[in-house]
């Protein structure tokens, strides 16, 4: 089995603010998209990235925001077990972040040893 | 008691103390001679109580013999002593004033030690759980071969080659570093597991016999518990889930001793002292910063205590299925999210799931796809009843399977 990296971005809106139901709603959303990856026993981990970060460029220029010079950031990442690249695209069908208006890219992973 | 009950009695409940302690005094290297001085003195035992009558104290007379007899060993075999007198020496006693330490302390100690060496990962899961049950629990070779369905023979093999490669090993009798216990812990707990599911889920029909291996993985966890070196969140995570799981154990049969579905089950007849207790090492559990399978268990557990059907109930199932698969699959655990899945959304929507999941050869599988297509194809579902009942293996299964295609008919 082969592992590939699910790639959450969206263009987050700072002005919108998940009321506790929501959040709930959301983790939930994430949660049973999960679980159904890992009912298939084809998950290897996954994370989500805050919003805190900085950038740090050649000439020692840190610039603040995970934003890298476009409004689109990484909101996570899922690490997923399949035997194909198609494959890996079947699981991420259903992932919550489409809803938002986010997609989701996948890439191979290459081990280093 | 009567005689000829006491002595199998006491081996169960004292085999275990005297060998640790002899075990942790001489050695991993030298189990074999602990086990021949604790084989010896019950043999006396029995041909002394049976000509002279049964002592006053009966645990102390073993006492007594078995740190006679133990120094006895250190006389006659000079190889043997030479490891051992190194010990001896460092205490700066002699043979005669040497003393076998079986205060309740050095006995709890010792027992403790012998957790850790014997859930050792050099030996295969198996091995570990059929030593414990013989060297931590006392089980007779005969009762861990009814356990294991298999006979006297390939169990006595199989523990030999085990105890040859911890002797090999000279895997220490002793607690961990501090640094490592966390770790150290993590097949102990595993083992101790597994000797609960042997008992709860063994296909042997001796019910008495699962339920010792039950007791017997309980007293194992409570041993962990009752160190405060051992007794972090996921050893109290799995002693919650053996006592959620314990509580159904007399309503899992029926009178007439068929087994029971969760859904047969009575309610009255659940054990409530073992579900409170249950509540409470779950709350206790409920410390640091990660979870382990034990305590996504134990919550699923904590919900199928309460029978009432509730769309919380099954939400909150559904999302511990989530977290527990993403810590560890298991077909099991795949099967029966799906299964939450279809209480807490919709059939239809547990379906487009189930079919996803590829277990194909497996009657549990095929059930469950029978049970969400009802209602939604009738022909689906009894083609998977079927195929479910070609794959079963156990006659109890069988049963089931056929008693609902016959109602379809």
């Amino acid at each position: 089995m082969n592992e590939f990296m699910m790639i959450f971005r969206h263009s987050p809106d700072p002005s919108m603010e998940l009321s506790p139901e929501q959040l709930q709603e959301s983790i939930k959303q994430w949660q049973d998209w999960i679980g159904g990856i890992a009912g298939q026993g084809k998950f290897s981990s996954t994370n989500q990235l805050g919003y805190e970060g900085k950038t740090l460029k050649p000439d020692g220029i840190v610039t603040d925001g995970p934003y890298a010079e476009v409004k689109e950031i990484i909101g996570g990442y899922l690490i997923a077990k399949a035997a194909s690249l198609d494959e890996a695209m079947k699981l991420a069908e259903g992932c919550p972040i489409l809803h938002v208006g986010g997609h989701v890219e996948v890439r191979n992973i290459i081990p280093i040893n | 008691m009567k005689e000829n009950e006491l002595i199998p009695h006491l081996f169960k409940t004292e085999y275990r103390k005297i060998i640790s302690v002899l075990c942790k005094l001489f050695g991993i290297a030298n189990i074999a001679v602990a086990e021949d001085i604790v084989n010896d003195t019950f043999l006396l035992a029995a041909e002394s109580w049976g000509s002279k009558g049964i002592p006053t104290n009966p645990t102390a007379w073993l006492y007594t013999v078995a740190k006679n007899k133990t120094k006895d060993s250190l006389r006659r075999d000079k190889v043997f002593s030479d490891k051992v007198s190194v010990k001896i020496k460092e205490d700066r006693k002699n043979i005669e004033e040497f003393e076998v330490d079986l205060t309740d302390q050095n006995i709890q100690d010792s027992q403790l030690k012998m957790i850790f060496a014997i859930c050792s990962p050099l030996i295969s899961v198996e091995a570990q759980i059929g030593l414990a049950l013989r060297i931590l629990c006392g089980f007779g070779i005969e009762e861990i071969a009814q356990a294991f369905l298999s006979n006297k023979d390939t169990i006595n093999k199989r523990l030999y080659r085990a105890k040859e490669k911890l002797r090999k090993a000279n895997i220490p009798v002793d607690l961990p570093p501090h640094a490592e216990i966390s770790d150290r812990l993590q097949p102990v707990l595993r083992t101790i597991y597994l000797l609960y599911n042997e008992g709860y889920y063994s296909s042997t029909q001796n019910n008495i016999l699962r339920k010792d291996l039950c007791y017997e993985a309980m007293r194992l966890t409570y041993l962990l518990i009752g160190c405060e070196e051992t007794n972090i969140p996921a050893t109290r995570a799995l002693m919650a889930l053996m006592c959620f799981h314990s509580s159904r154990f007399e309503s899992r049969v029926s009178p007439e001793g068929k087994y029971l579905l969760y859904e047969e089950q009575n309610e009255a007849d659940w054990d409530m002292d073992l579900i409170r207790k249950g509540d409470y090492f779950l709350n206790q559990a409920a410390q640091g910063h990660k979870a382990s399978k034990y305590h996504y268990e134990a919550a699923i557990a904590y919900w199928h205590c309460r029978k009432e059907d509730s769309k919380e109930k099954w939400e909150n199932i559904l999302q511990l299925y989530n977290r527990l698969l993403q810590i560890e699959y298991s077909p099991v655990a795949a099967l029966n999210r799906t299964l939450a899945l279809s209480k807490a959304r919709s059939k239809e929507i547990a379906l487009t799931e189930a079919l996803k999941i590829n277990l194909d050869k497996s009657h549990l599988y095929h059930a469950l796809l029978a049970d969400l297509y009802k209602g939604i194809s009738l022909e689906k579902h009894k083609e998977h009843l079927n195929t479910a009942l070609k794959l079963a293996k156990s006659e109890a299964d069988k049963e089931f399977l056929q008693a609902k295609i016959e109602q379809l008919n």
